[in-house]
């Protein structure tokens, strides 16, 4: 008996050392798995970091030539040596917001739609539809803005704004129609935002709580004015967030616009003049750029675009998260 | 808004407030079905861009699209038969080394921000994830092409890998993180319970049951990169040649079209046209793949 209790007590150390080496084994494990996501994580604030050094550093040479001026002057002059990217600011600026002004209205309406009038069968296909349009490459809307857009802007919208409609007394409407132009890459860029900005406002709007729009019927206002008093009032910060990010697409889409702008470097007040945006300005002339203040003035665009990026798509993520912690709150 | 009918004759001030308050509500009714229908118009013509879209790649694809499309080399002007087998293959290799570096980082990523809610490090590593998917993919261009090109004195396969990787990392560490935080605690902390270690109890069973999740993230982020072509001019280059040399400019199917369509020929138009859609089958398919890696697994989940 006592040796069988002997034998009890004597052999269970086995498990327990194997229980031992498990712990001592997984603290090594576990100190290994935390370092090496620590290390994944790390690397995104890193490669950020790495990224506004690396360019900054290309971009040198021409900022520190041109100063402040490289903001500000429109002298883009490969040959002689000067550059300036303010009509290149400017174009992005331009198209970005003939972009906005076109999509945010579809945006919204469809948004109101599939929270408000649609079956909710049909919600899913619907958004389905819209946010394909976020899986076509640039390239490939850039491919049907020459052989479809541009056609039909030069010989239809084009003529129809400036003649038909006698919008060509504004500045804004003036000059030949030759396609290529500041309103073909807002055209396509508004398609190409439409289901950044969508997304997000569909999400907000379908966040309204239901006692929002119930209470606003209840005081006997139709279905328009809940709309307009109760729900969209309640969703505009986060409708703000998505237009935002939007703009952060929209101000650095490259291969589309590059396509359709017509690439000059001249500042017009026309939407009917050809252009440049920061972003088609790098790709078109990078490969031919004539030696190393040409490559470096473009390096410096590229971090001139980059920073406004960023500030861009921070303010937007401050708003959506934002709204979405009144959410949690309330 | 009939005048109630057991009480006095309404004076003239009741009347006109009647008569006015009727008006009112004919404008408001009006006003309603103005905006509501104003507001279907709206939708369907958000709908319309990628019904057009979709026409005329198919109008003009579909007639390019041919076996040997798959098969050939590109063929100079006026050759029949021409193909982008090269920049099929080389659209192949490059999502390929942009995985094998996003992935990895981007899963680790994610696990850190999901495991380490709350922390300050996790929410700037948060926010800087959405910060970095925000940026213009051409700024990821020209930083591979300032990291690598330049130093190494030539374009690279390499380098369009990184490029493309670097624009994963966000994009997997954001969906990575909201599939493991779908996990129940529950289930980890039975895991736990049973003596399991905390980094076999992440690997084994947190990231197992996100998996379906975690890779229908990394599919819509391959869907994604798959067709860009910005970052790749300053950095694969393409090819005109056959070549899978990892070391050499590859050759890859978006600035193949690219090239194409700025040329004046029509026979190359006609190609851009067929590399589209091709590029876009592909796009479709991996979405569609990612759509049902999740189906019936998480319900309602993040399908986008």
């Amino acid at each position: 008996m006592s040796d069988v209790i002997g034998r009890v007590a004597v052999s269970p150390p086995a498990p327990p050392r194997r229980v031992t080496g498990g712990i001592e084994g997984s603290a090594l494990g576990d100190r290994v798995y935390s370092g090496l996501i620590w290390l994944s994580a790390i690397c995104v604030p890193l490669l950020l970091a790495l990224i506004a050094i690396e360019i900054a550093v290309a971009g040198w040479p021409a900022l520190h030539k041109f100063g402040f001026e490289f903001l500000t002057s429109s002298a883009w002059d490969p040959v002689n040596g000067h550059f300036g990217a303010a009509p290149a600011i400017y174009g992005t600026l331009v198209s970005s917001a003939v972009a906005l002004l076109i999509a945010t209205p579809l945006a919204i309406g469809i948004s109101v739609f599939l929270s408000e009038f649609a079956p909710p069968w049909l919600r899913q296909p619907v958004a389905f539809f819209v946010d394909l349009l976020a899986a076509i490459p640039s390239v490939v809307y850039g491919l049907w803005g020459i052989f479809v857009l541009l056609p039909v802007l030069r010989t239809g919208l084009m003529p129809f704004l400036r003649d038909t409609l006698h919008l060509g007394v504004l500045p804004l409407f003036k000059g030949a129609a030759y396609g290529p132009s500041m309103l073909a890459a807002g055209l396509i860029l508004a398609i190409m935002v439409l289901p950044y900005i969508a997304s997000v406002s569909r999400e907000v709007l379908l966040a309204v709580p239901r006692a929002q729009r119930e209470a606003a019927l209840a005081l006997g206002a139709t279905k328009w004015e809940t709309i307009w008093g109760a729900v969209l009032p309640f969703a505009r910060s986060g409708i703000m967030g998505g237009v935002i990010l939007g703009l952060g697409r929209a101000l650095g889409e490259t291969m589309a616009v590059t396509m359709v702008i017509g690439n000059r470097p001249e500042i017009s007040a026309s939407l009917f003049a050809p252009g440049y945006t920061m972003a088609s300005l790098i790709a078109n002339e990078f490969s031919e750029a004539s030696g190393d203040l040409h490559l470096s003035a473009l390096m410096a665009v590229g971090f001139v675009l980059f920073v406004i990026t960023v500030i861009v798509n921070a303010v937007a993520r401050w708003l959506v998260w934002s709204v979405s912690r009144k959410d949690a709150g309330s | 808004m009939t005048a109630p009918t057991l009480a006095p004759q309404p004076s003239a001030r009741q009347q006109a407030f009647t008569r006015r308050t009727a008006r009112t509500l004919r404008r408001r009714r009006a006003v309603n079905v103005v905006m509501v229908i104003v507001v279907c118009a709206l939708a369907v013509l958000a709908t319309l861009p990628l019904i057009v879209i979709m026409y005329y790649l198919l109008k003009f694809g579909a007639s390019s699209v041919q076996w040997h499309f798959f098969t050939n080399m590109p063929k100079p002007v006026g050759e029949d038969g021409g193909g982008m087998a090269n920049a099929i293959i080389g659209t192949i290799l490059l999502i390929g080394v942009a995985s094998l570096l996003g992935l990895p980082v981007g899963i680790g990523a994610g696990l850190y921000l999901a495991e380490h809610r709350g922390k300050a490090l996790a929410n700037s590593v948060r926010f800087l994830s959405d910060v970095l998917n925000g940026l213009p993919s051409i700024v990821m261009g020209i930083f591979a092409w300032q990291f690598l090109v330049r130093p190494l004195g030539h374009f690279s396969a390499w380098a369009g890998g990184v490029a493309l990787g670097a624009m994963m990392i966000p994009m997997v560490a954001r969906t990575t993180e909201e599939m493991v935080r779908l996990v129940p605690v529950s289930l980890r902390e039975a895991a736990l319970a049973l003596g399991y270690a905390k980094w076999r109890t992440s690997l084994t069973i947190v990231l197992r049951t996100a998996s379906a999740g975690i890779v229908t993230g990394a599919l819509v982020a391959i869907a994604r990169i798959a067709g860009e072509t910005a970052p790749l001019l300053f950095t694969a280059f393409g090819n005109q040649f056959w070549s899978t040399s990892l070391n050499q400019p590859i050759a890859a199917l978006p600035l193949q079209i690219f090239n194409y369509a700025v040329s004046p020929y029509d026979e190359w138009h006609a190609q851009a046209w067929a590399g589209a859609l091709v590029l876009i089958a592909l796009i479709f398919i991996i979405s569609l793949l990612a759509r049902f890696a999740t189906r019936g697994r998480f319900a309602g989940g993040s399908g986008d």
